[in-house]
């Protein structure tokens, strides 16, 4: 875990030293640029340092809280603390949504597959997987906030100060956001299902009398959601690291992805950088809890313990 | 028991006296498999003792059959044996060579002498080579054909092994499961070895296919002149293919010995065990016969009890048999068991859980 | 033949499956029935229908591109097109099944108590503690020792054969009157198998509970069948007592069977008698004798379908060929022994 983080890091900083025209000395020193002045930057930055020692000072900085942004002074971890209550509100409410709908319609059309229904549920999925999040988030905006005022266009209100309101602005992201995921998930469950309605089993618990409704849900569905789980665990930890940042974006809600964002565009490294590895840490924090899932899931996985059976 | 005494043991245990050296010598052969574990690093917490000191003889010409349950360590056995495993310890000669330092090159000329059989006639053949390729790669391998000749050779092979010349150019998935044994029979035999092992060669096939491969088995060897090592778990094959059976329980081998001598008397309980468990296709034989049979599971091949192996399992255990590892011992001419209570020599009991051969009802 | 009322009674059971190659025909016409208390065992290689036939029996045949004729009665209920609520009784509490292969047949994430809870409740109001209990009973019966400790284990942590007991004791959980084993040894060790079988002829003498035993090993069949049925290519084409099967056998299939079983108590003294050629692909059988291309004592009587008569066996022994009660006799000993053809040199 550590060492996976430690080459992230190490990764990232090269890249950012290799970018041309990435020189953040240059960015710094803004329009009314002169070689003095360039050289005092280069020395009061460390920009004239061997890279290690550079990569070492940032990480530093990270650990103690001290990292400030190239371009704007602001502390970036300031920044971080202020973005995550709204990517955090945006990953919960989505995840529940996303996760209702994609088990609902992934039951539904496993049941009957090749209906009509199952045909419909494909079509919508294969929209949702395809569809570029940045352009639904433009269609609904349009429609829902601009032509008509259903909704609000954008912004974030802090759940304690109005939880409705709060709810109200973030109805179309949560919509936007798990669109796709539904579509993933969604098909995901619908080919394990298919698969595990194959399975001994479930030929098994129908021999003992069960009514196919029991079948279906504690035998088929039960087992079919364990690979779900994995991959949800994977996909909330990227999200909750800041990966919404078109969604962030295109709604204005100032989160960790807006933040990373902007960061990017102005190629402003710190940020950057710390960014990414909160990013990085919630993947493997999340990687973490779902092998512990996945052992609580399938006992065949139970940690520590080695495997029954024949050689 | 040293490694000389074994080896003297391993040689007189045979059958065939006076016939010098064997063609494949196995001498005190252990295979292990370590149990790793851990968080962050792999310990090695334990270990499958798959192949436990096994010493065996093969003669040039013989058939040795090699018989035992799950967890005995039969196939794991063939598999070091043609050093598709890397034995833990013990020695392997071939020829008279000593096969277990070898590195792969070293080995390819042994090879040569040396193929397998698979047991499953559906995963041992590449399904995205045509049958042509499957049986010539050998030959091509060791440079011994090329061109239009090979094609010749696997096309003489393919109909030698009851298949059609045309047959070349298929694909595995068109045959059936006994087609497919037969292409592995003919991969097996294009390099005209000495000795072939057989892992199970018929064990996945129907009935009456499993009969066609037996009687084919049999023609190639008198044809081709070969040594066969056939490991089966059905007791039946066994006793129609081999001249010579070791039964092996949990690693070691427990009795070995002609084929008609451990089947009419068994010495070993665990044979004997094992001879009633399989139930004769003869309704009144099988109502007639004496049973011994044995209750609770196979103990797993990581942890097995000390000693005796088998005294966990056995209706005549004793206090020495958890502690004193029994030896193989010469009861009768060429037939070795290892236990301290033995059925059927001496004045021990007598059993028969075969009834003799005996003409049948019709 | 006995006056009481059958069991069940299975009347020209078809079930075809509609492949992209064409119609299927996995069972080709199968009847039978099956006494109180009785032992029948149905025979054949790989493809002959058996496994369709018991699956089928059970309403567990469900493929949407199956096509199911036929009746199947239990005690006189039709059971084919029966309703849902009708299964759901019946399955359990009067037909119960087991299978092959125990490590799949039971689902990994529920503990094997459980499941055979999950048995019970679905066909009683009781609670679980009771449930529980009753599992745990069960287990001891059939021979899974520690049942009070193992009840709250999973099935991966039972050996093979210990699995197919709990698959054992989850079918008995209702007191079934028929226990349907497809192939319950076939994936277990010999000394295991054994264990099984001697379960099983005692729950048949203590309970009288029918068995009717899906295998492919004369051997299984030896030791705890009271009738056999002989199936080839989706066809019964013997059917037979015991002794009448293996000791007067009527049909050439029946005989290259035995003949090319290799015997723990025969030395070999000569090579086994095979069958030619490979058992027939079953989309577009040809009509006729489904055997006879491998049968050579074929004449042209059999490109029309012999039915399922008594011919040359005695009472209630039935067969499918043509040839006269005579000439089976002589054609059937090969080499002193029961085979299919004198093998090659």
């Amino acid at each position: 875990m550590i060492f996976v983080l430690f080459a992230i890091s190490v990764i990232v900083f090269l890249i950012f030293n290799v970018i041309p025209n990435g020189s953040p000395a240059l960015r710094i020193c803004g329009k009314n640029c002169n070689a003095a002045l360039l050289h005092q930057i280069k020395i009061d930055f460390g920009f004239n340092d061997p890279i290690y020692v550079q990569y070492f000072t940032m990480m530093k900085q990270i650990f103690t809280g001290t990292l400030v942004s190239y371009n704007s002074q602001l502390n970036v971890l300031d920044q971080i603390k202020q973005g995550i209550p709204i990517t955090f509100s945006l990953c919960i409410g989505a995840v529940f949504i996303w996760m209702t709908f994609a088990v609902f319609l992934g039951y539904v059309s496993a049941i009957k597959p090749g209906s009509f229904r199952d045909r419909a549920i494909t079509v919508v999925t294969a929209i949702g997987i395809s569809m570029p999040s940045f352009f639904l988030g433009a269609l609904l905006l349009y429609y829902l906030t601009s032509k008509t005022s259903i909704f609000p266009p954008g912004g974030y209100v802090g759940f304690l100060s109005n939880p409705l309101d709060w709810a109200y602005h973030l109805i179309l992201p949560w919509f936007t956001l798990a669109f796709l995921f539904i579509g993933i998930y969604c098909r995901l469950l619908r080919s394990n299902m298919l698969d595990v309605m194959n399975e001994d089993y479930v030929r098994t618990a129908r021999a003992k009398g069960l009514t196919e409704r029991q079948v279906r849900i504690r035998h088929v569905l039960r087992n079919s959601m364990v690979p779900i789980v994995t991959l949800f665990g994977l996909d909330v930890g990227a999200l909750i690291g800041g990966g919404a940042i078109i969604i962030e974006f295109v709604y204005n809600l100032p989160g960790v992805g807006d933040y990373a964002a902007t960061s990017i565009s102005n190629l402003d490294l710190p940020p950057i950088m710390a960014i990414t590895l909160f990013g990085a840490f919630f993947i493997v924090l999340f990687n973490a809890f779902v092998d512990i899932a996945y052992a609580y899931l399938d006992p065949r996985v139970r940690l520590g313990e080695s495997a029954e059976g024949a050689v | 028991m040293s490694a000389q005494e074994a080896a003297a043991k391993a040689g007189v245990a045979t059958g065939q006296d006076g016939q010098g050296e064997a063609l494949l010598e196995i001498t005190n052969l252990v295979k292990h498999f370590p149990i790793k574990s851990g968080i962050f690093f792999d310990r090695e917490v334990g270990a499958v003792r798959a192949v436990d000191d096994v010493s065996l003889s093969v003669h040039e010409g013989e058939t040795v059959g090699l018989v035992g349950e799950s967890g005995c360590g039969k196939s794991t056995l063939c598999r070091t044996v043609v050093k598709l495993l890397a034995p833990t310890s013990g020695s392997i000669r071939f020829e008279g060579a000593e096969l277990a330092g070898l590195g792969r090159r070293d080995m390819r000329p042994h090879r040569r002498q040396m193929q397998m059989i698979f047991q499953d006639p559906y995963a041992s053949l590449n399904p995205r080579k045509r049958v042509g390729q499957i049986v010539g790669e050998p030959l091509k391998l060791h440079k011994m054909a090329s061109g239009a000749q090979l094609k010749r050779q696997v096309q003489e092979l393919l109909v030698r092994v009851g298949l059609g010349a045309e047959h070349y150019n298929r694909f595995p998935h068109e045959f059936s499961g006994g087609q497919r044994q037969r292409i592995g029979i003919a991969r097996a035999l294009a390099l005209r070895p000495k000795l072939i092992i057989a892992d199970e060669p018929v064990s996945a096939l129907d009935v009456s296919i499993q009969a066609q491969i037996i009687n084919l088995l049999d023609d190639l060897q008198d044809e081709f002149k070969l040594t066969y090592v056939f490991v089966a778990h059905d007791l039946g094959v066994v006793r129609h293919v081999a001249d010579r059976v070791a039964v092996m329980y949990l690693g070691k081998i427990v009795e070995i010995g002609p084929a008609s001598d451990v089947y009419e008397n068994p010495i070993h309980p665990y044979t004997v065990s094992l001879l009633s468990a399989v139930p004769i296709p003869d309704p009144r034989a099988n109502r007639d016969r004496q049973q011994v049979m044995l209750e609770g599971d196979v103990p797993s091949p990581a942890n097995p009890p000390s000693a005796c192996r088998f005294h966990t399992r056995c209706p005549r255990a004793t206090d020495i048999c958890s502690e004193v590892e029994p030896e193989l011992i010469e009861h009768r001419p060429d037939h070795w068991a290892a236990c301290h209570h033995p059925y059927n020599v001496g004045g021990g009991p007598k059993v028969e859980v075969v009834p003799g051969a005996k003409d049948n009802g019709s | 033949m006995s006056p009481a009322p059958k069991l069940l009674e299975v009347d020209d059971l078809r079930v075809k499956f509609l492949t992209e190659d064409g119609m299927l025909t996995a069972v080709d016409g199968v009847s039978f029935e099956l006494d109180t208390g009785e032992v029948l065992a149905i025979v054949g290689e790989s493809g002959c229908g058996k496994s369709v036939t018991s699956q089928t029996m059970m309403g567990l045949t469900r493929s949407p591109n199956a096509r199911i004729e036929g009746s199947v009665k239990y005690k006189s209920e039709e059971l084919l097109d029966a309703p849902d609520e009708v299964l759901h009784r019946i399955r359990g509490e009067e037909l119960a099944m087991i299978f092959q292969d125990p490590i799949s047949a039971l689902n990994p994430v529920y503990k094997v108590g459980a499941q055979i809870v999950e048995a019970i409740q679905a066909h009683e109001d009781v609670s679980d503690e009771i449930a529980k209990r009753r599992a745990t009973e069960l287990m001891a019966e059939v021979g899974i020792p520690d049942p009070a400790r193992r009840v709250d284990e999973y099935p991966h942590e039972f050996s093979g054969g210990m699995r197919q007991r709990a698959m054992i004791a989850m079918a008995l959980a209702l007191e079934p009157n028929v226990l349907i084993a497809d192939e319950p040894t076939t994936a277990l060790d010999v000394t295991i198998q054994a264990q099984i079988l001697r379960l099983l002829k005692r729950l048949n003498e203590d309970r009288g509970l029918a068995v009717i035993m899906v295998t492919h090993d004369l051997g299984v069949v030896a030791d705890i069948a009271d009738r056999v049925l002989v199936m080839y290519a989706g066809r019964v084409v013997e059917s037979g007592s015991l002794d009448q099967i293996f000791y007067d056998p009527q049909h050439p299939y029946t005989w290259g069977l035995i003949g090319s079983i290799t015997r723990l108590d025969r030395p070999p003294t000569h090579r086994l008698a095979q069958i030619k050629g490979q058992p027939p692909s079953l989309i577009g059988l040809p009509a006729g004798c489904h055997f006879r291309p491998r049968c050579p004592h074929a004449f042209d009587r059999c490109t029309e379908p012999p039915g399922l008569e008594v011919r040359g066996g005695g009472a209630g022994h039935e067969d499918r060929c043509w040839l006269s009660a005579e000439k089976k006799k002589t054609l059937r000993v090969v080499e002193g022994d029961i085979g299919l053809e004198a093998p090659a040199a």
